[in-house]
């Protein structure tokens, strides 16, 4: 078993205390809310996205280190991305997370890898994949999302990490 | 035992010898992420002695056939030893009669069961039911669900910032309206022993039935359903050092009579053609189906075990854990008690600031501790107290003050990661 204390690692800690791009934008092309009901966590994700690229980017709300970080880090990682490259990511991401690739089998993963051993905490991997099924709600126009919602494409049980 | 003999008795070590009672615990021995389990996730269930793990492989080894039924050997010895876990029970809760004493899987099927069987034939338009903020989902949801079927409403019993609750204003909801009150006695979030034996005589003065949600005083302290005078009383056993998938409800003879049957099946009949069917008498009328017998026995098992070190002895011990954790707790800068009442039973719910509890639960769980975090299936208190949710350690008498000190510890480490 991985060692999950490195989960608290600094970088991640450092995002929860400073995080990037933490807010709300004032005319959004996309927004959705993210819930976890499990423990009444919630997000939101605002995006500015152009013909080309992904403008600007912003998230608030209320949540843990895992989840704040985790979107701190999603917005820096697909600001300036195109729709396309972001939804790779966001794929590559949740297959991590879940467990399902190793970090080492997500060409675009970079520095997102200090979250892979997520994977082993089956009760805190929706703490971070919340922000990225938050954004994919976003770009498919899914105001609210949830990680319990059975009929969404991103719903990841708890039995799948 | 008042509160001076109490501490008397457990300054000396020999009157509660928490050692000689771990043993009793397999599981305590387990070690967590290479350190030893400190259990303190007793609110949500608690662990079960070896005296009740064996009481469950003799039954299911010797003794175990349908009840009620057959009438052959082993069908007459498990209806024999399961009424005698009924009988168990009774004296546990000094109920006055066996018949009063009806299993069902849990607390949640306990309500449930006066929300169906009494609420449903009592309870119409326009009908009144008190509740507390307090309460547990699963003393709130079945009576949204009676009070949206019948067009009955709701009232709530407010809190104050310590978490008691405010007597005046239950009593001022009281009126001609007024058909049920619905009221924890021990709440599963703070820890707060609500005055229920007052609030019982206030609403017994004005007709009114009240149910007790028992699930988190049953483990801590001595219940007396006669003394109390309580019309309905629920509660489980895997919070007791029973097993899963059996609980108790108790009721008042002379009210489970008017009651109608909650599910229907074998069983909780007398007789049946397709042209009228009987019912049997309490408690089976409210016992359909095959019952989980050997968790019955178990929960016998389990209450004899629990008589015999005595709630007494429990309570008072429990009470030094919970002044030894709570003084502690104060003396840290950063920390936060919620839940502050003045009568608490050994649970602590705690905020740790800028650290949300999900972390604090996942850093204690590498030191191998275990803590609930979350809303506790109490979502009203969590929005009144202003917060999402919090951590909780709640203790049970086989937990020792050095396991109080490594939650302290723990609660260091996680702080020092946070800053």
């Amino acid at each position: 078993m991985t060692n999950y204390k490195s989960l608290y690692q600094e970088v991640i800690l450092d995002h929860n205390k400073k995080p990037r791009n933490y807010g709300a934008i004032d005319h959004p092309s996309h927004h959705a809310v993210g819930h976890n009901p499990l423990c009444g966590d919630h997000i939101s994700v605002d995006v500015d996205l152009g013909d080309e690229r992904i403008n600007n980017i912003a998230f608030q709300g209320e949540s843990c280190a895992i989840c704040k970080a985790s979107a701190s880090m999603m917005t820096t990682a697909v600001k300036g991305k195109t729709r396309a490259e972001a939804e790779t990511l966001i794929q590559e991401f949740l297959a991590m997370a879940t467990g399902k690739l190793s970090h080492d089998a997500c060409p675009n993963i970079g520095r997102l890898a200090v979250f892979a051993g997520v994977s082993d905490l089956p009760t805190r991997v929706k703490c971070a994949i919340l922000p990225w099924h938050t954004l994919s709600g976003a770009f498919n126009a899914v105001e609210t999302t949830s990680t319990e919602a059975e009929e969404d494409p991103m719903h990841a049980p708890i039995g799948d990490a | 035992m008042s509160e001076n003999q109490a501490a008397l008795k457990i300054k000396s070590p020999s009157a509660f010898d928490v050692e000689r009672i771990r043993a009793d615990f397999p599981i305590l021995k387990l070690a967590v992420n290479d350190k030893p389990l400190v259990y303190l996730d007793n609110a949500a269930s608690s662990q079960m002695p070896q005296q009740v793990i064996d009481r469950l492989v003799r039954y299911q080894t010797t003794q175990h056939a349908n009840i009620n039924r057959a009438v052959h050997y082993l069908s007459e010895v498990a209806t024999s030893e399961f009424e005698e876990a009924r009988r168990k029970l009774q004296h546990f809760i000094n109920a006055k009669e066996e018949r009063e004493v009806i299993f069902t899987s849990g607390t949640t099927d306990a309500i449930n069961l006066v929300m169906h069987g009494y609420g449903r034939k009592f309870i119409g338009a326009g009908d009144e039911i008190i509740l507390t903020t307090l309460e547990h989902h699963s003393n709130i949801v079945p009576w949204q669900m009676l009070a949206e079927e019948k067009g009955a409403k709701i009232r709530v019993v407010p809190i104050n910032d310590a978490g008691e609750l405010l007597i005046d204003e239950y009593e001022k909801f009281f009126n001609e309206r007024t058909k049920f009150v619905g009221v924890m006695h021990v709440s599963n979030a703070l820890g707060t022993i609500n005055p229920i034996k007052e609030m019982i005589a206030f609403a017994h003065a004005r007709d009114v039935p009240v149910l007790v949600d028992g699930a988190q005083a049953t483990p801590h302290m001595k219940v007396d359903v006669q003394d109390l005078d309580c019309d309905f009383y629920a509660f489980s056993g895997h919070k007791l050092c029973g097993p899963t998938g059996i609980g108790i409800l108790y009721g008042r003879a002379e009210l489970l009579e008017k009651m109608q049957p909650f599910k229907g099946g074998g069983d909780m009949i007398l007789s049946v053609t397709f042209e009228k069917t009987l019912y049997n008498t309490i408690p089976h009328k409210f016992e359909a189906g095959t019952p989980p017998i050997a968790a019955a026995i178990g929960l016998g098992a389990a209450v004899d075990y629990l008589s015999e070190i005595g709630m007494d002895a429990i309570a008072a011990y429990e009470l030094a854990l919970l002044k030894n954790a709570t003084e502690q707790i104060n003396a840290m800068p950063g920390v936060r008690i919620l839940g502050t009442a003045e009568h608490k039973a050994a649970v602590l719910s705690f905020a740790v600031d800028g650290v949300h509890p999900h972390d604090i639960g996942t850093l204690l769980n590498q030191e191998g501790i275990a803590v609930r975090t979350g809303h506790h299936c109490a979502q009203p208190i969590m929005q009144r107290l202003h917060v999402p949710a919090t951590s909780r350690a709640s203790f049970a008498f086989y937990n020792s003050m050095d396991e109080v000190d490594a939650l302290i510890a723990g609660i260091r480490t996680v702080q020092k990661i946070f800053t």
